[in-house]
């Protein structure tokens, strides 16, 4: 049944009626595993990858990407800091990391001047955190696996044994 | 003037099917199920590596039987896979394509007269290389009742004589029939029986979904009196780099050697270095691609039986071969009446075999929206005319 999960990832609009199809499986018992895996987490939810520099009217939203180092805390480490980071609204992923810095921040804001107040005042200004790097997003070229740039034709012929 | 076209040449089958496939060429738009290759572009680790080579200057030629790098890597996964034992020296050659291949095997045993034994439908380039060699057909229809694989009676039975080699594909295109061991060992037992020596098409291997593919040369007494064919082209969406090989007996690797050497010379070396990469670091990406073409599969059986163009779970490759007996049509007039009126392509059964007419080739290499969308064309083409 972790197949279904494979399918959906790829496409999440495929019908349990096709899924079973697929994996050789009744429509029913696509629908219980799937049920299941929304219920225990597993799937988490269905979200659509659009390529906002395609949306003509929404204002491109800039995005920054911050490392953050962070002094733990006694007993709970680095997750209650990084609870604190990521339940800004702003905060759109939150990694913990080894390496040079401790937590890398992706935030999304409306323009520059939106994202460099969050840094300014909501996250330096946390106690725990000793410094922060921001970087800007500049162009997006690939995310989650597809590439955003142009999509490249199937270039066979349309015909042949 | 008169050229005085080669006989054998006028003689080959004329294509029909030409000028349906100009049809097809010469359309737009067109949604096609009538690909004989993956839809899946190479890897890019493949890719990656043919750039390398260019950059670093490999534009030579390389040894006639192929880069001693990329047979061994052969050898070597031969042996991992199948425990199949070749000699990369002498036991091996590296072709352009499989197509290479076969030319070559048939031109290097076949005397004249010498009869080679077809299972059809089958692949189109089967009989004309035969034919080119100065060989003569010989053709087994298999069919629905069987899902078109061959059996050992029907074999023993067209096995008549001055028959020297059978010509056997599995998993076949176009019907996606393939054997367990347990079929092949029977086969097996005719082939002995006649002393036949194989040529074995096995270049759609790795598509093979619901059992391990057994190559016939690993069964008792097979080795010696088979040449195993598997390239590039299908399982690692390779088919523009043209690149395959040959496995056998020494004495018929070094006869079709003699005949490249004169008439190709080699193998591209980008391809051959592209080929490299593919055996070495390529399983994942081909099980991936398999697990898709599978889901694929299932899915366009179903869809198809339940319009009533009745199939059978094909065992390997990327085709089904569905029955539209239902509709009344030529498998000609069926593909010409759905170009035209519903703008999907696929090939007429009629292009693999005399006895594959009322089948058309439907190729699930393509992607699932396709597949989706061609299926709701066909149905409605199948209901209007019904209706
Ligand atoms: C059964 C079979 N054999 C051989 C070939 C030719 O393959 P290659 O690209 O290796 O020449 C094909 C291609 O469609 C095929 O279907």
């Amino acid at each position: 049944m972790e197949e279904i999960l494979e399918i959906l990832s790829k496409d999440a609009r495929t019908t349990p009626a096709e899924i079973a199809k697929m994996v050789g499986k009744s429509e029913s018992a696509v629908k219980t595993a799937i049920r299941k895996f929304e219920k225990n987490g597993t799937i988490v939810r269905y979200k659509t990858v659009i390529d906002s520099t395609k949306v003509k009217e929404a204002k491109n939203k800039v995005r920054a990407l911050i490392e953050v180092s962070v002094s733990p805390q006694k007993n709970v480490g680095f997750d209650n800091v990084a609870e604190r980071i990521y339940s800004f609204p702003e905060v759109t992923s939150c990694y913990l990391l080894s390496g040079a810095y401790d937590l890398l921040v992706i935030v999304e804001g409306e323009d520059l001047q939106t994202v460099s107040n969050f840094v300014a005042a909501k996250l330096s200004s946390m106690e725990a955190v000793r410094s922060t790097t921001t970087h800007f997003l500049l162009k997006k070229y690939k995310e989650d696996g597809y590439i955003l740039e142009k999509k490249s034709k199937v270039k066979r012929l349309n015909i042949s044994y | 003037m008169d050229y005085q076209i080669s006989k054998v040449v006028k003689g080959l089958a004329p294509s029909g099917i030409r000028a349906f496939f100009d049809l097809v060429l010469g359309m737009k738009d067109v949604i096609s199920l009538g690909v004989g290759e993956p839809d899946f572009m190479t890897p890019w680790h493949v890719r990656e590596e043919a750039i390398h080579s260019l950059e670093k200057g490999y534009t030579s030629y390389t040894s006639n039987k192929g880069m001693p790098e990329l047979r061994k890597t052969i050898t070597q996964f031969l042996h991992k896979r199948y425990g199949l034992n070749y000699n990369f020296d002498d036991e091996v050659l590296i072709t352009v394509g499989v197509s290479e291949g076969l030319d070559l095997v048939m031109r290097a045993l076949i005397n004249p007269g010498d009869k080679v034994l077809i299972h059809q439908p089958c692949y189109v380039s089967y009989a004309p290389t035969v034919q080119l060699a100065g060989g003569t057909p010989v053709l087994i229809d298999t069919n629905a009742s069987t899902d078109f694989k061959l059996t050992p009676q029907a074999l023993e039975k067209a096995c008549v004589k001055g028959c020297k080699i059978l010509m056997l594909n599995y998993p076949c295109n176009p019907t996606g029939a393939s054997y367990s061991k347990k079929e092949l060992n029977a086969l097996a037992q005719v082939i002995k029986k006649k002393d036949l020596i194989v040529v074995s098409d096995e270049v759609y291997d790795e598509l093979t979904y619901d059992f391990d593919h057994t190559p016939l040369a690993t069964l008792p007494g097979m080795r010696d009196r088979v040449v195993y064919m598997n390239g590039f082209s299908k399982a690692y969406a390779m088919t523009g780099f043209r690149i395959a090989w040959a496995s056998g007996p020494a004495e018929i690797i070094a006869a079709m050697t003699k005949i490249h050497q004169y008439t190709m010379l080699c193998a591209s070396i980008t391809g051959q270095i592209a080929a490299i990469e593919a055996l070495k670091h390529g399983q994942k990406p081909v099980q991936d691609m398999k697990r898709e073409y599978n889901r694929r599969r299932r899915f366009v059986v179903e869809g198809l039986n339940e319009l009533g163009l009745t199939c059978h779970m094909p065992q390997g490759a990327f085709y089904v071969f569905p029955s539209i007996q239902k509709t009344g049509m030529s498998s000609m007039d069926f593909a010409q009446n759905l170009l035209h009126e519903q703008k999907v392509a696929l090939v007429p059964g009629i292009a693999f075999g005399t006895n594959a007419e009322g089948f058309v080739r439907i190729s699930y290499a393509s992607s699932y929206e396709n597949l989706k969308e061609a299926l709701e064309r066909i149905a409605k083409f199948v209901k209007r005319d019904e209706a």
